[in-house]
């Protein structure tokens, strides 16, 4: 693709759109993984699953129907071929390991694959949604985040802080800065960002990392 | 047998402390007639059974806001800034449940299942007071059923018998909600004759039917 990416949410997308092979079926978070599909090339094409209650999520065309939303509420539409179900079928699909990616944003991840991103006790308790059912039964798991939070704290720790979503769930993280695969022997940094240094990525991350031979 | 009932039947339905499920993902499928007609019978100490309480002013957020329910049981609450303010000031429990372990203790409390092991949850705060089984090396949590004293569906078409049609995303928890109630109140926007409808499109049928009620107060 030929598009600029001018801010670090466009960079985190375009990256995890290169994740996606043709004939996925992918559950997107809301927020900044509902941009991947902007990124993905001609030649993959996505069947997206929306957590209430179908297949074929798409873009929203013609008329807004009151009765076909997103999974965050907002008026969406559905390609050819879609399907519509209950939501008792639509988390058998996600748990049952039928979603072959899912990608999500996190408040902290960490060397474990462990993911935090439902609350903030005190602060934040929104509720963990269908979250913890996609990191459990979603065969990969991308979390999509800004590097750092906005107090310049990293976001991919050692260990995670906050209550978690999943245990040991994640397969990949990608950042505006880098490309990390968790393994059983904590994070391999497999990639820097276009313009990034080691360096760079070395001191915004709180957890250790090795890094893989692909980088020099 | 006639089901087909009005507004004020409905609110002659409710009671103090009752448990209540409603269908609904932010709103979308919710009877929010039969929502009105709780407000109107006035009653309080609700226990609410839902995917996630919608906002202050759609979906079964109006419930929260004046203060009916005692506790909730959702997945989500985030976009009704009400709830977590009652929540935290003490004023209502909530009790957060995944939403896909909230569809299956739905299903258990419908399907005559003593409860379902899930994955969901192990290693969170999730598990905390659950019992923890282990089935071939993987852990599990026994999640327990749900069930309800009254159930409201939203439904797009009924015939009279009950038989019912969803609307695209609207259908969500409803088809689930119809098994795990003792009486069970469906909105419709359509109602049709017996038979009008062709038995393989129907998707809850009409014997977990009790009351239809025709929005807009039509029949």
């Amino acid at each position: 693709m030929t598009t600029t990416l001018v801010n670090p949410k466009q960079i985190i997308a375009a990256r995890v759109a290169k994740e996606m092979k043709d004939g996925d079926v992918v559950n997107l978070g809301i927020g900044l993984p509902t941009m991947v599909p902007n990124y993905l090339p001609e030649s993959v094409n996505v069947i997206l699953q929306s957590e209430n209650g179908y297949v074929g999520l798409g873009p929203l065309e013609g008329d807004i129907d009151p009765d076909l939303v997103n999974a965050g509420g907002q008026p969406a539409g559905i390609i050819r071929g879609g399907a519509f179900f209950d939501s008792l079928f639509s988390f058998e699909l996600i748990r049952g390991g039928h979603v072959d990616v899912t990608v999500l944003g996190g408040l902290e991840a960490d060397a474990k694959g462990n993911l935090a991103n439902w609350m903030v006790p005190g602060k934040m308790v929104p509720g963990m949604g269908g979250a913890m059912d996609l990191v459990t039964g979603a065969r990969k798991v991308i979390v999509a985040m800004e590097h750092t939070a906005k107090n310049g704290s990293s976001k991919i720790l050692e260990q995670c802080r906050l209550p978690l979503t999943g245990k040991g769930v994640v397969d990949l993280i990608v950042t505006e800065l880098a490309v990390f695969r968790v393994t059983e022997n904590g994070l391999v940094l497999e990639e820097l960002q276009e313009g990034v240094d080691l360096e760079t990525v070395k001191e915004k991350t709180e957890a250790s990392f090795t890094v893989s031979p692909a980088i020099r | 047998m006639n089901k087909i009932i009005s507004l004020e039947e409905v609110s002659s339905i409710f009671r103090n402390g009752m448990t209540i499920m409603a269908g609904g993902f932010m709103g979308v499928g919710t009877p929010q007639e039969l929502v009105a007609a709780m407000l109107e019978a006035n009653v309080k100490d609700i226990t609410l059974i839902a995917n996630d309480t919608a906002f202050v002013d759609a979906g079964i957020g109006p419930l929260i806001v004046n203060k009916r329910v005692k506790k909730v049981i959702a997945s989500h609450i985030g976009t009704n800034p009400e709830t977590g303010r009652q929540m935290i000031s003490g004023e209502m429990e909530v009790e957060l449940v995944p939403q896909g372990t909230l569809a299956e203790r739905v299903r258990a409390g419908g399907s005559g299942l003593g409860g379902v092991l899930t994955p969901t949850g192990v290693g969170t705060i999730v598990e905390e007071g659950k019992e923890k089984i282990t089935v071939d090396g993987r852990e599990y949590l026994l999640e327990k059923p749900l069930r309800a004293e009254v159930a409201l569906l939203k439904a797009y078409k009924a015939d009279k018998a009950g038989n019912l049609i969803y609307h695209r995303s609207a259908r969500n928890f409803n088809p689930l909600m119809a098994l795990a109630a003792d009486t069970v109140i469906v909105q419709v926007e359509q109602l049709v004759e017996v038979g009008e409808i062709d038995p393989d499109e129907v998707m809850t049928p009409g014997i977990l039917v009790d009351k239809i009620y025709v929005q807009g107060g039509c029949q």
